[in-house]
């Protein structure tokens, strides 16, 4: 008796799930069917309209489709930090055929970024992929990817990509774990394993009117136990002005500009994006890993200076001068 | 009833002697030594270690991974064990279940400890994404945690009940304690069937989070780009590697806990024979990972990875890398593959071989990779192109490793190492047995 009264009601539960499982399914493709039956088809109004593409071709649109876009009203004051500047997609090209190693554009981004470790932001590589071919000098930044390995593996969203295509990161989140380190192939990233030096590197007086707390204004401060790098130098974009690297290399070899309006330029000339590209056979870093960076590199062809004049700057064991100790 | 009597005696927690005490006050020192360099860390920064830029992961990490890797004790010889019915698990298990609490609660401190910034832990919570493998540790590990806490518990209930009786008149505060911690445990058809089925949902629970935790923990690596560590091969691969470094632990851990407690009655020759043969399951299956993970890149392997091979098997890494290799896979296995290699002593020296070797091998699945980045290591210091620990690096890592030894140390010291009703039930089923046949 008792066994039987088990069974039935186990037959209950299990019927019972059983349609709720169905009707939850049904519900939903219902719901699911209702709205496109709700959905109302395209009203021709009749009335089309005349317009210009970007790439200045005349199409006819239904002015029904036609909509006012609403713009911000500032445009480049007033956004979201970690949205970024809206519309915009800010790339770089470098041309490996005009890098000598001055490594001013080091020394500049090692000064307006406060460096004071063993580690700089940017640097410049001496590459020789194998003995048979040419050997070059190779300034290496954060690559800005599209698909960036390291803000993927943020666990707590500190490191951060923007819609104008800046990797930024937070300096008051970041818990210091190194995983975006680890995860990034370019080594770009910096620790901060003991609290930045700076007066030891003399640069505290005019650091204290320099003081802020946000991921647009990286390294000043640099905080203890936490990643920095080379971030595109969004205080200087803001002001119009162009990344400190840019404008320090006295051989125009940095590009800064704006994939949108496919525009670069050096200080000096300002060229189109996409013409420079192909004219140059552009290309990127470790394409192969599908990590889609936002700084392209121009092969090091018809160079106007030997490899060889760069040596005397070349500093295997050091990128970040210090003051000479009293 | 007598031997009843005798049992309890023999199984029931006893006062440390003079080695216990030493023992003792010996973890507890490098403890507090490894607390004071730590305390130093978090004052000066993580400058007091030797990892830089590049070598940007250490001893913390590797020293986790091996923790994590030797919980996984709990999962393969508790449960696998239970639902294959294997008895000889018996006198172990309990063992195995306080290794393997005592291993991930470490391992959950030791990443605490690679933080640059502990005093943000909580951000972990407050800003937690999912798609970040860190967060599927945060979530893996304390899970863990609870099911091996959970593991080790229910089975102690019947016991924690005898010893409730037993130190009655003895030691009447400490059969309090035994008393609140029974839970009221009286031994009904009710209760039992309880516990039974709560055992029984956990050891089925515990086989696919432990399996889970040792794949999380490969995936650390393996979802970077890094050379090395960016294999498919890696989840089964630190799966298996976390069976050989368990059992290796279990063996070693038993066999002492076996001497000083003199319990040869109970772990007997045949244990150590079975264990023997399961290690060597271990070692063979780790064995067969490992010619995936290094040898077979010799064909395909693009310059990079040849690089990084070449400086494993011939070069900077050499030492280490043969020294995991053979002490800690090639010569257990070989040792172990004779019956008299499976006796108690050789299988104590073979545990700690095993040990010692997981613990490098981790060492060697860390370091290596992160000095072989795919762009040149230029523009820093010297220093910077090699990693070995610092003195902080190993006094912390010492203070860890004596901390899960503590806990360990201390469970033996008030807990019954072998389960009292189990062997009780067992060996009655086996006179009741003999009686019928005679």
């Amino acid at each position: 008796m008792e066994n039987n009264n088990k069974n039935s009601r186990r037959k209950f539960l299990d019927k019972g799930l059983k349609l709720g499982l169905v009707t939850v399914i049904g519900g939903i493709g219902l719901t699911k069917f209702a709205s496109k039956l709700a959905a109302k088809p395209f009203t021709n109004s009749d009335d089309s309209m005349e317009l210009m593409t970007t790439d200045g071709t005349i199409i006819q649109v239904d002015s029904s489709e036609v909509m006012e876009m609403d713009l911000p009203k500032n445009k480049d004051a007033d956004y979201n930090i970690r949205e970024g500047i809206p519309n915009r997609k800010f790339v770089m090209v470098i041309d490996l055929a005009k890098c000598k190693n001055a490594l001013k554009c080091v020394s500049a981004c090692n000064k307006h970024h406060y460096i004071t470790g063993d580690n700089a932001w940017l640097k410049v590589h001496k590459m020789q992929e194998s003995r048979d071919t040419a050997a070059y000098w190779m300034p290496r930044t954060c690559m800005h990817c599209d698909q960036p390995a390291c803000v993927t593996v943020c666990p707590v969203d500190a490191t951060f990509k923007r819609r104008d295509g800046l990797v930024l990161i937070d300096n008051e989140r970041c818990i210091g774990c190194r995983f975006c380190m680890a995860a990034c192939p370019y080594s770009t990233r910096v620790f901060n394993w003991s609290e930045p030096d700076y007066a030891a590197n003399e640069i505290l007086m005019d650091m204290s009117s320099e003081h802020h707390s946000s991921p647009e204004f990286g390294g000043r401060p640099s905080i203890k136990g936490t990643v920095d790098k080379c971030d595109f130098c969004p205080h200087a974009i803001n002001k119009g002005e162009l990344p400190h690297c840019v404008t320090a290399c006295p051989n125009g070899v940095f590009y800064f500009g704006d994939k949108y309006e496919d525009t670069v330029t050096n200080g000096e000339v300002t060229l189109r994006l996409s013409k420079l590209l192909e004219d140059k056979a552009g290309y990127r870093l470790l394409e192969e890993l599908g990590t889609a960076p936002s700084v392209y590199y121009l092969p090091p062809t018809n160079r106007l200076v030997d490899f060889k004049k760069g040596l005397d700057n070349y500093k295997q064991f050091e990128s970040v001068e210090k003051p000479a100790k009293p | 009833m007598k031997n009843y009597d005798k049992l309890v005696t023999d199984l029931a927690p006893r006062k440390f002697g003079k080695r216990g005490v030493t023992w003792t006050i010996f973890l507890v020192i490098i403890i507090i030594i490894g607390l004071i360099a730590y305390i130093d860390q978090v004052i000066k920064g993580q400058v007091v270690t030797n990892m830089r830029d590049y070598a940007l992961w250490g001893i913390y990490i590797s020293n986790f991974v091996f923790f994590v890797a030797t919980s996984f004790v709990g999962s393969v010889t508790v449960a696998v064990l239970r639902l294959t019915n294997n008895t000889w698990r018996t006198p172990l298990v309990r063992i195995a279940e306080i290794i393997s609490l005592a291993a991930i609660s470490m391992a959950g401190l030791t990443i605490m400890i690679d933080m640059g910034r502990p005093d943000r832990l909580l951000n972990l919570f407050i800003h937690g994404r999912l798609q970040s493998p860190i967060t599927w540790d945060v979530i893996i590990v304390p899970t863990y945690i609870a099911l091996s806490f959970l593991l080790l518990y229910f089975p102690l209930l019947p016991d924690l009940a005898i010893l409730k009786d037993h130190f009655k008149k003895t030691k009447p505060k400490l059969s309090k304690w035994y008393g609140k911690l029974a839970l009221n445990w009286k031994g009904t058809i009710e209760q039992k069937a309880i516990q039974g089925k709560s055992i029984k949902i956990i050891a089925i629970m515990i086989i696919p989070v432990g399996i889970l935790l040792q794949t999380i923990d490969a995936w650390l690596f393996s979802t970077t780009y890094r050379v090395g560590w960016d294999s498919t091969n890696m989840g089964a691969y630190f799966i298996s590697g976390a069976f050989v470094a368990g059992v290796g632990a279990l063996i070693t851990v038993v066999y002492i806990i076996r001497r000083v407690r003199r319990l040869e009655n109970y772990i007997t020759d045949y244990h150590f024979d079975k264990m023997g043969k399961f290690l060597v399951l271990a070692c063979l299956t780790y064995l067969y990972f490992n010619i995936n993970e290094y040898l077979l890149p010799i064909f395909t392997a693009p310059v990079q990875e040849d690089i990084h091979l070449n400086a494993l098997v011939s070069g900077e890494y050499a030492p280490i890398f043969w020294f995991a290799q053979i002490v800690g896979l090639f010569l257990p296995i070989l040792i172990l593959l004779f019956k008299k290699g499976r006796k108690p002593l050789p299988m104590f020296i073979v545990g700690l071989m095993v040990v010692v070797g997981s613990w490098w091998k981790r060492y060697i699945i860390v370091t290596p990779t992160l000095l072989h980045p795919f762009l040149p290591i230029e523009g820093v210091p010297e220093s910077w192109h090699h990693y070995f620990p610092s003195i902080h690096e190993w006094l912390i890592t010492a203070a860890t490793l004596a901390m899960s030894l503590l806990i360990i140390t201390l469970m033996v010291r008030f807990l019954p190492v072998i389960p009292i009703q189990r062997t009780a039930d067992e060996q009655e089923l086996l006179e009741t047995n003999t009686n019928t046949e005679s």
